[in-house]
């Protein structure tokens, strides 16, 4: 058995720093871990149950219970062992990453972490109930061991979602501003949902580097799905025209909502530089006739 | 001209200058630039004139205020300007600092500047008639 320990302050799980133990405390967790072991199976069941009882990770059938127990008891007590948290932080990511898509929650995780340290916990003071001196010593060397445990595996929990969500957040950011290449020299931009600040900054880059690659003269900005703006998205906008044009585009704005209209009118943002057009598909027309296409009316009659 | 690397080169197609820009230039470089664009194209009896400033990533309200100087003297001597190459950061620079870029026409790169040319100044890049 590994003879040092880094024990971190009670409670302040995180604390790397080892603190120099007497021998009797050495000794305890050793014999404390071997406990451990030998009631595995009686431990671990009664672990299972206590969390049936609470409800907690219901998402899980009994198998994958019985499996994901398993390990964490093992991980749990190795940690104890050795006082390096290291393979419980990897363990600890490895299963969040499997049961996060699962839709299991925070409180859940914490829930039967807490849950195990306390089965343990009475398992320990029904050991040492007679002594009471024993007890005290050996909860000491216990409780900041299972602290630090608890802690790890929260944090780890709460890590792998923040980069889930992170994840997400970027694929929404790049779905929220498709660039579509229509016609050679012609892109369109549909713009759906509300434009905030941070939107309105990519659609500036997604549309100027679109300009780039596609080598475009005309672009199409549709935003009929755009329920409304502030003034200083509508400047954003008028900007990012301003800027399309210093790159040798014209942009075409169409589906301005009778709100918005009024809006950018109300709060005199500067609009003469900007061509409109009702619909996408009277855009669209103009676009075509700007670029030398000659698109045929639904009359049939060519267009001039 | 200072010794070392040329910082600007302008050079005749038919009847049009192209001039690019290799690096940033400082103000008195920027200048230098612009007396000797100008006298080019009276020498060259230039119709079209493009700036290519492809390899500028910033572009200052100096620089901008330069660039309008020069197509509105290009005008004055017979000559159409476009400014080509832009690029998207410096584009979105330069409107969002607010620099008037007037009358200045853009194009996106030598190819669109020289079919701008073609059409309006009925410039061609053949020889010199």
């Amino acid at each position: 058995m590994t003879g040092t320990h880094d024990e971190g302050p009670r409670g302040v799980a995180r604390s790397e720093a080892p603190r120099p133990l007497d021998g009797d405390e050495e000794a305890l967790l050793p014999e404390l871990v071997a406990h451990l072991r030998e009631h595995r199976t009686k431990l671990r069941q009664e672990w299972v149950s206590r969390i049936r009882e609470e409800n907690l990770l219901q998402a899980m059938t009994s198998q994958e219970m019985s499996a994901e127990t398993t390990s964490v008891y093992d991980n749990y007590v190795e940690v104890l062992e050795t006082g390096s948290v290291a393979a419980l932080q990897q363990y600890a990511r490895d299963l969040s990453e499997r049961i996060i898509p699962r839709g299991v929650e925070t409180h859940e995780v914490v829930g039967i972490v807490l849950l195990l340290r306390d089965v343990l916990a009475r398992s320990l003071f029904e050991k040492y109930q007679r002594d009471f001196g024993m007890l005290n010593r050996v909860l000491d060397a216990y409780e900041p061991a299972a602290n630090r445990i608890a802690n790890t595996v929260a944090v780890s929990f709460v890590d792998e979602r923040e980069r889930v969500i992170r994840q997400q957040q970027d694929s929404i950011r790049e779905l929220s501003t498709p660039v579509l290449p229509v016609r050679e020299r012609l892109l369109i931009l549909p713009i759906i949902g509300v434009l905030d600040r941070e939107r309105a900054r990519q659609l500036t880059v997604q549309l100027l580097g679109g300009i780039r690659t596609h080598r475009a003269k005309v672009v199409v900005i549709d935003i009929t799905g755009v329920p409304g703006m502030d003034e200083t998205v509508a400047n954003h906008l008028v900007q990012t025209v301003d800027a399309s044009r210093l790159m040798g585009a014209s942009v075409i704005i169409t589906g301005l909502s009778p709100d918005i209209a009024q809006t950018l009118v109300t709060i005199g943002v500067d609009l003469s530089k900007m061509a409109t057009i009702g619909d996408l598909q009277g855009g669209l027309e103009e676009a075509e006739r700007m670029l030398g296409y000659a698109p045929s009316r639904p009359d049939g009659a060519p267009m001039p | 001209m200072t010794s070392g690397p040329r910082l600007f080169s302008i050079l005749r197609q038919g009847s049009i200058l192209i001039a690019s820009i290799h690096t940033a230039l400082d103000d008195s470089q920027l200048e230098r630039f612009r007396e000797d664009l100008i006298d080019r194209i009276g020498r060259d009896r230039a119709k079209g004139v493009i700036i290519d400033v492809a390899a500028l990533d910033v572009v200052d309200s100096f620089a901008t205020r330069t660039l309008r100087g020069i197509a509105e003297m290009a005008r004055l001597r017979g000559a159409q300007t476009v400014v080509v190459g832009i690029q998207p950061d410096v584009a979105f620079v330069i409107v969002q600092l607010g620099m008037d870029t007037g009358s200045l026409v853009t194009a996106l790169d030598l190819e669109e500047g020289l079919t701008h040319l073609a059409a309006t100044a009925g410039a061609s890049i053949g020889p010199a008639r």
